[in-house]
């Protein structure tokens, strides 16, 4: 028996005291090392470019040029000054306020629409979603036909109906109305599925209540649906922004022919990132200049992001289920 | 709100990824060494016509694999990525093709690109016409770029059958002789339109006002927005003011199509038979025929220009440092722009040679087009091409030419009236300049 007891190996071994050090080290250390990659990769692709695109827009940069001359803020002040940069700042805000607007008020709609009860609902769902799969050029192309001013469809039923045909590129207005409708077309689905999901989380009791209480099903929608689905919307609103600032591909593609950079003859649907391109790369190649843009834009992108945030933050906290909801 | 710039930085993060993987699958075209074939990829723009040339020249170098990108893209899509594969160090391809346009800037910064007169170029000099040979030099004469390819001798190319349709001539000759100067194609123009064929006379006022500008500076002081000591004289050259005023009665008349040239608009014009005459450099039938296709077949002539001559375009081909494969690189280019494989080029797809063996070469003088109705294209954009007067280009020809040419396009499009368009052309263009 005491042999056996004896043979029998101890259950724990007695840590040795290193290995405790070690141990803690390890929980307190690893989870920063699980996270290190993203952090690199951010450092190297993120940080850096950051940097790096500020350390340029401070010297006349020319991009094939030997030389970069140190020259300040002076980009800056030229910026500021150019009227083509403002322009393109209007544009911008302009194409975003008129894509983004419809957009959500159309995919709310159409989230509403897939909560109920449809048949094939997932692939109603799924459907929604495949014009954001779709490749952004494929679809700038195809809207670029569609809304050409000789050749193009919407011109061609115009003219069926007896209208005048529209300069689709060369209209300021008209031109933002075109690109707007092919963000739309890509990120509506994109935004409907996100506030489908939020609706979802909605408890189906509060429904019913109102029901027996005789709210018909617009009023549920306005009462109840939108006013929880507040942050949710909001952060719809955020994505949209941001990607809304950096609109490139649609206005680019949708403009062909010489120089197309300049998004029309007056730059009627130039954007801010086309503006950048067209200073950093071909006709100007003035790396400073273009970076100056970038990181003007950078600012801005975090202005509007900061006072998003501040919305969200006072919204944010009334918008949770109250307790008694005065009809 | 802590969700937010986590899925941001998240975002940036795969976007990070993805932009490291597909550089990593496109690095470098024909960088493979060892003891394999050496390939070698050749950057072009439009239609240079060298595909049965490829051919011989693996044919005769079995060591020699050729590979060519670019062939159709626009020089506005061509020019930027080339720029910034220089300014990246890599990327380029063992050959590239530079527009005049273009050389100007490169010149400015010879580092790119490897000394042809380094390599044997200096007895080729011969092979070239003077100015061509000149344009590839840097200003201190020290380096050579790039060695010629084409010079853009202009004519006017046109639809017979909507000519016809117009009750106008037909035959080249007489075609030519309804212009002898623009004011006379104006006057044809206008009776084109009364004749309401459905189609527009030319098909952009941009291109007819570059032909204009070219011929006019051609022929006056030798250079059209910069002066040769590199000062921008858009507003006192009276060649560009001369093309300004002659495009502006071409607009009046209400002879363009209004199609922006290279836009997809004017490629279905092409199509749809919507103009009857083009502005057309060498190069041009070779873009013409491709936009057009065959069922335009035979259906295009080609006769003189108004005025007097004129070149427009016309490129170079270079080698860049980056390159790994220099020395076969070299050879390539010497063969491509030898009269041998100009007149391949010329037989292939229109580019007008630029050594005077080749404008010479019976292969040339007596080249007809069977797509253009079997036009003498030799004799017509041959003739005078060993006199044709180069025009200077300075620094930011390429961006001022972009502000004055957007400028005819506004008043085109009516959104400018001549006056304010003209203020916009010198103002946009001295912004250009200064940027």
């Amino acid at each position: 028996m005491t042999v056996q007891l004896d043979a029998r190996p101890p259950v724990v071994p007695a840590p040795p005291r290193s290995s405790g050090r070690l141990s803690r080290l390890d929980t307190r250390l690893s989870p920063y090392l699980y996270i290190a990659p993203f952090f690199l990769l951010f450092a190297v692709f993120g940080v850096y470019p950051l940097a790096y695109t500020f350390w340029v827009s401070l010297h006349d940069w020319d991009l094939l040029g030997a030389d970069h001359p140190f020259v300040g803020a002076e980009n800056y002040t030229r910026l500021l000054a150019d009227p083509d940069f403002w322009h393109a700042l209007v544009n911008t805000l302009g194409i975003f306020v008129i894509s983004t607007v419809p957009q959500l008020l159309a995919a709310l709609w159409l989230a509403n629409l897939l909560n109920r009860g449809l048949r094939a609902r997932t692939g109603w769902r799924m459907a929604v979603l495949v014009p954001n799969v779709t490749s952004t050029a494929a679809v700038a192309i195809v809207f670029g036909v569609i809304f050409g001013r000789e050749f193009g469809m919407i011109n061609w039923l115009l003219d069926l109906v007896g209208l005048d045909a529209i300069g689709w590129k060369s209209n300021r207005f008209a031109s933002w109305v075109a690109i707007s409708a092919m963000v739309d077309w890509r990120w509506t689905g994109y935004n409907a599925l996100i506030l489908l999901a939020a609706m979802q989380a909605i408890p189906r009791d509060l429904y019913e209540s109102a029901s027996i209480d005789g709210a018909n099903r617009a009023r549920q929608f306005w009462s109840i649906t939108v006013p929880l689905l507040k942050p949710t919307i909001i952060f719809c609103a955020i994505i949209a922004t941001i990607g809304g600032l950096q609109l490139f591909t649609e206005p680019r593609l949708f403009h062909s022919g010489t120089n197309p950079i300049r998004g029309g003859p007056m730059r009627e649907s130039q954007t801010l990132t086309m503006y950048m391109f067209e200073n950093a790369f071909a006709p100007h190649y003035n790396f400073g200049y273009g970076s100056a843009v970038a990181w003007l834009l950078f600012a801005l992108i975090a202005i509007v992001a900061a006072v998003n945030v501040l919305i969200l933050r006072r919204l944010g906290g009334g918008a949770g289920p109250r307790k008694e909801t005065t009809p | 709100m802590a969700v937010f710039p986590r899925r941001r930085l998240a975002a940036v993060a795969l976007a990070a990824t993805t932009a490291l993987l597909v550089t990593a699958g496109c690095g470098g075209g024909g960088d493979e060494g060892g003891d394999g074939p050496v390939t070698l990829t050749v950057d072009v723009f439009g239609q240079f016509g060298y595909e049965q040339l490829y051919r011989e020249y693996m044919d005769a170098n079995p060591g020699v694999k050729i590979v060519e990108r670019g062939t159709g893209t626009n020089l506005d899509e061509y020019s930027p990525k080339l720029t910034q594969w220089l300014a990246a160090g890599r990327g380029a391809g063992d050959v590239v093709a530079i527009e005049e346009g273009l050389m100007v800037e490169y010149k400015a910064n010879p580092g790119n690109f490897v000394n042809l007169l380094d390599h044997g170029a200096t007895d080729l000099k011969g092979n070239f016409l003077e100015w061509k040979w000149n344009a590839g030099l840097t200003a201190d004469g020290k380096q050579l770029i790039g060695l010629g390819t084409d010079v853009g001798g202009i004519a006017i190319c046109y639809r017979k059958d909507l000519f016809a349709k117009a009750g106008l001539p037909t035959e080249r000759d007489e075609v030519s002789k309804l212009w002898p100067t623009w004011p006379d194609y104006i006057a044809t123009g206008e009776r084109f339109v009364a004749a309401k064929t459905g189609a527009s006379f030319l098909d952009a006022a941009t291109n007819t006002f570059n032909t204009i500008l070219l011929q006019a500076a051609g022929n006056t002081t030798g250079y059209s927005y910069y002066d040769t000591s590199d000062s921008l004289v858009v507003d006192s050259n009276p060649s560009v003011r001369q093309a300004w005023d002659t495009t502006m009665d071409i607009i009046d008349s209400g002879l363009s199509g209004k199609y922006g040239s290279w836009s997809e608009e004017w490629v279905s014009a092409f199509k749809q038979s919507k103009f009857a005459t083009i502005a057309c450099p060498a190069w041009m039938t070779g873009v013409i025929e491709a936009n057009a296709g065959t069922a335009a077949q035979g259906k295009w002539d080609i006769a003189r220009v108004p005025g007097n001559g004129g070149n427009w375009g016309g490129s170079h081909l270079a080698v860049p440092k980056q390159s790994k494969h220099q020395a076969e690189a070299i050879e390539l280019v010497k063969f491509l722009t030898s009269a041998k494989g100009q007149i391949g080029a010329f037989k292939a797809k229109g580019p007008l040679p630029s050594s005077p063996q080749a404008l010479d070469d019976p292969a040339i003088t007596g080249a007809t087009n069977a797509y253009f109705s079997g036009a003498p294209v030799g004799a017509i954009f041959g003739t005078g091409a060993k006199s044709l007067k180069p025009v200077y280009m300075g620094p930011k020809n390429q961006a001022v030419r972009t502000e004055v040419e957007n400028a005819v396009r506004t008043v085109e499009l009516g959104q400018r009236s001549p006056a304010q368009g003209w203020t916009d052309a010198v103002t946009n263009a001295k912004k250009a300049a200064a940027k």
